[in-house]
Order: C-alpha cells, then sequence, then structure tokens
C-alpha cells in the first residue's frame, strides 16, 4: 500500500541520483574494506558493549559511514532508554 | 629536454583509455610536442589500429624487452605529424614478458629526446597495470559517467595514491548532455564529488569518434569534432595553459550553426 501511495503521488526518482547515492555506499565500503555484513556485525557488538553501561534501544541504533572530500567518518546514533526513576 | 610520463588507466575496459592516449598524443604533436605513446597492453594491443599505424609495425615493446632490436627501432614515426611514435605492444604474448622495471628503464632511455612518453595501461589491476603506472610522473585515469566506471575508477585512483603517484587527474569521457540534464546521467560535479579527485578534461559523447577509430585517423585530427577539440584543450592544460572548460550544450542553435559557418569555435 505505501509502495503504491508513494508510486501514485510522488514521482520516481532520477537514475542519476540512484545511481550517485548507490555509489557513495559502494565506494565508503570499498575504500574502508568493511562489507555491509561486518558493520553489521560491529553494531552488534558496539550495542553489546554499551549496553553494560547505558540502557539503550538497541533496534533504533544506526551505524552509517560518511564521506566529505577525503574524509570519512563513522557515525553512530545510538538512542538511550528515557530513564524511570526521573524525577518530575 | 626530459619528457614527462603519462599512464593513462582507468580500471575498467572499454572506458576509452586507448582512444585517449592517441588523441592526447595527437593534440600534444600538433603543439609541436615530441611525443611518443606506448601501447601498454600486451596480447591485446590496440593503439596501433587506433592511431591507423598497424600497417608499419615490424617491432613492437617486447622486442625491446628482450634485446632483439633497439628501442628506436620500435619506435614508428607518424607520416602525419612526424613529432609523434608509436612503440607497439606484442600481440602474440603477455604481460608477464614485461616487468615494471623493464618500463622504467626503457623510458629513461627516451626521456631525453621526448617531451611526452604516454603510456596506455590495459584494464585491470593487475601486471600489465603496474608496469604502465611504474615509469609514470602523472596519472591520468578516464571514467565514463556510469557506475561501474567510476567505481573502478575509485580503486585505481587508490592504487595510484598508494604507489606515491598521486593525486591523479581526471578524465571523464563520454559525456551526454542530454542525458545529464534529464537526470539520467550521472553529471560532472557528481563524479567529482564522489571521486574527490582533480578534472583536467570533459569529452563529449561525439559519433565522430567512432568514425575516426574506423579509419584510423584520430578524431583531434579533425577540426569540427567537439570530442577533438576537448582533447586539444586537455593537451594545452597539460602544457600549463589555462583552458576553460568546454560548453557541452549541442549546437543545434542559429547562432552556433551561424558561427560555426563563419568558422568562430564557440569553445
Amino acid at each position: 500500500m505505501d509502495n503504491f501511495l508513494e508510486k501514485l503521488f510522488k514521482k520516481e526518482k532520477k537514475s542519476a541520483n540512484t545511481a550517485k547515492e548507490r555509489l557513495k555506499l559502494v565506494l565508503i565500503h570499498d575504500r574502508t574494506d568493511i562489507t555491509p555484513g561486518q558493520l553489521e556485525n560491529l553494531k552488534n557488538e558496539l550495542i553489546d558493549v554499551i549496553s553494560k553501561y547505558i540502557k539503550i534501544e538497541p533496534n533504533k541504533v544506526k551505524i552509517n559511514m560518511t564521506q566529505e572530500g577525503n574524509e570519512h567518518r563513522l557515525i553512530a546514533d545510538i538512542p538511550i532508554t528515557p530513564s524511570q526513576n526521573r524525577r518530575r | 629536454m626530459s619528457a614527462k610520463v603519462v599512464t593513462i588507466s582507468s580500471g575498467k575496459g572499454g572506458v576509452g583509455k586507448t582512444t585517449t592516449t592517441a588523441n592526447l598524443a595527437v593534440a600534444l604533436a600538433q603543439e609541436n610536442q615530441k611525443v611518443v605513446c606506448i601501447d601498454g597492453d600486451i596480447g591485446l594491443r590496440n593503439l596501433d589500429v587506433i592511431l591507423g599505424l598497424e600497417n608499419r609495425i615490424v617491432y613492437d615493446l617486447v622486442d625491446v624487452v628482450e634485446g632483439r632490436c633497439r628501442i628506436r627501432q620500435a619506435m614508428i614515426r607518424d607520416k602525419r605529424l612526424p613529432d609523434l611514435f608509436l612503440i607497439p605492444a606484442a600481440q602474440t604474448r603477455d604481460k608477464s614478458a614485461v616487468s615494471p622495471s623493464d618500463m622504467i628503464r626503457l623510458c629513461e632511455e627516451i626521456r631525453d629526446e621526448m617531451d611526452w612518453i604516454i603510456i596506455d595501461s590495459p584494464a585491470g589491476i593487475e601486471r600489465g597495470f603496474r608496469n604502465a603506472l611504474a615509469p609514470a610522473d602523472m596519472v591520468i585515469v578516464v571514467t565514463n559517467p556510469e557506475v561501474s566506471s567510476v567505481r573502478d575508477a575509485d580503486r585505481i585512483i587508490g592504487l595510484v595514491e598508494a604507489e606515491e603517484k598521486g593525486p591523479a587527474q581526471l578524465i571523464l569521457n563520454r559525456v551526454n548532455l542530454a542525458l545529464t540534464k534529464r537526470g539520467d546521467m550521472l553529471s560532472t560535479e557528481d563524479v567529482l564529488e564522489l571521486l574527490a579527485i582533480n578534472l583536467i578534461g570533459v569529452i563529449p559523447e561525439d559519433e565522430s569518434v567512432i568514425v575516426a577509430s574506423n579509419r584510423g585517423q584520430p578524431v583531434t585530427f579533425a577540426n569540427n569534432s567537439r570530442a577533438g577539440q576537448a582533447f586539444r584543450n586537455i593537451a594545452k592544460r597539460l602544457l600549463g595553459e589555462e583552458v576553460p572548460f568546454m560548453n557541452l550544450e549541442t549546437n543545434h542553435g542559429l547562432i552556433n550553426r551561424l558561427a560555426k559557418l563563419m568558422k568562430i569555435r564557440g569553445d
């Protein structure tokens, strides 16, 4: 249904943009020699380690690699579970 | 005189390395430079046919390396441009017949009497590419605005850096402006952003390149070809001139046609 609505209301993305987005990811993986699978493992281990100290929401953790010019960054977005004993 | 060694590479096959080598060699020779181009694709030689010199081969690169002839004997002089030479690849051998140090030695031997040595690298990242890279003072990477060649170009750029031969320069070949405008082809800006590399030329897709290769007359010999003009611009940039990048708009407009009639070049 989502897909249908998307098709109905949104113009299909230009193929050059799709190519660029795909290449961005592929090049980052090529350059760092890390496969998407390894990145997934890294994420899971990271969740384990952090969970020892802070309560986090494992399903919402995002790990991404970004590129700006020649600089690459590993960016982790790790939402912390709202604390129960917070004073109101 | 000490020649600058320029290696033309791409990783992926079929993006226009040989065409680029031939046309840059012609364009530089037209600027009164002494140029020798070397076909590095042993076993799959093609620079000879693109230059239209296939009938004049007596000795080849492997003959020189194995001592069957002197390097001067393997240099075919182009009759159209007396300062242009070709050292052809061997057709019946493979890449292992030549080593990177052979290539360095060979370039040293002719360096003093040339302005430019242009090496056409084979596709791939193995021995043939290593041979072509070893003597390079400068590496030009050729790519098309298309996912697989951009990806391979990125690999080559990385390998060139690792060998401390960088930074490589980029030629974006076979650009189709109509497709780019429609959003169906990566733009020059897209490719530069992805590869983070310096651009030295943009070659429009041009049917006359095919006609030129049919005839063995590189397109740079023709005055009215846009691709040829783009190659001449790159040669000028190699010589240190600042040449603005061509406007790739197709010249179907009335004014452009009139300009063409009056032999005023819009580029």
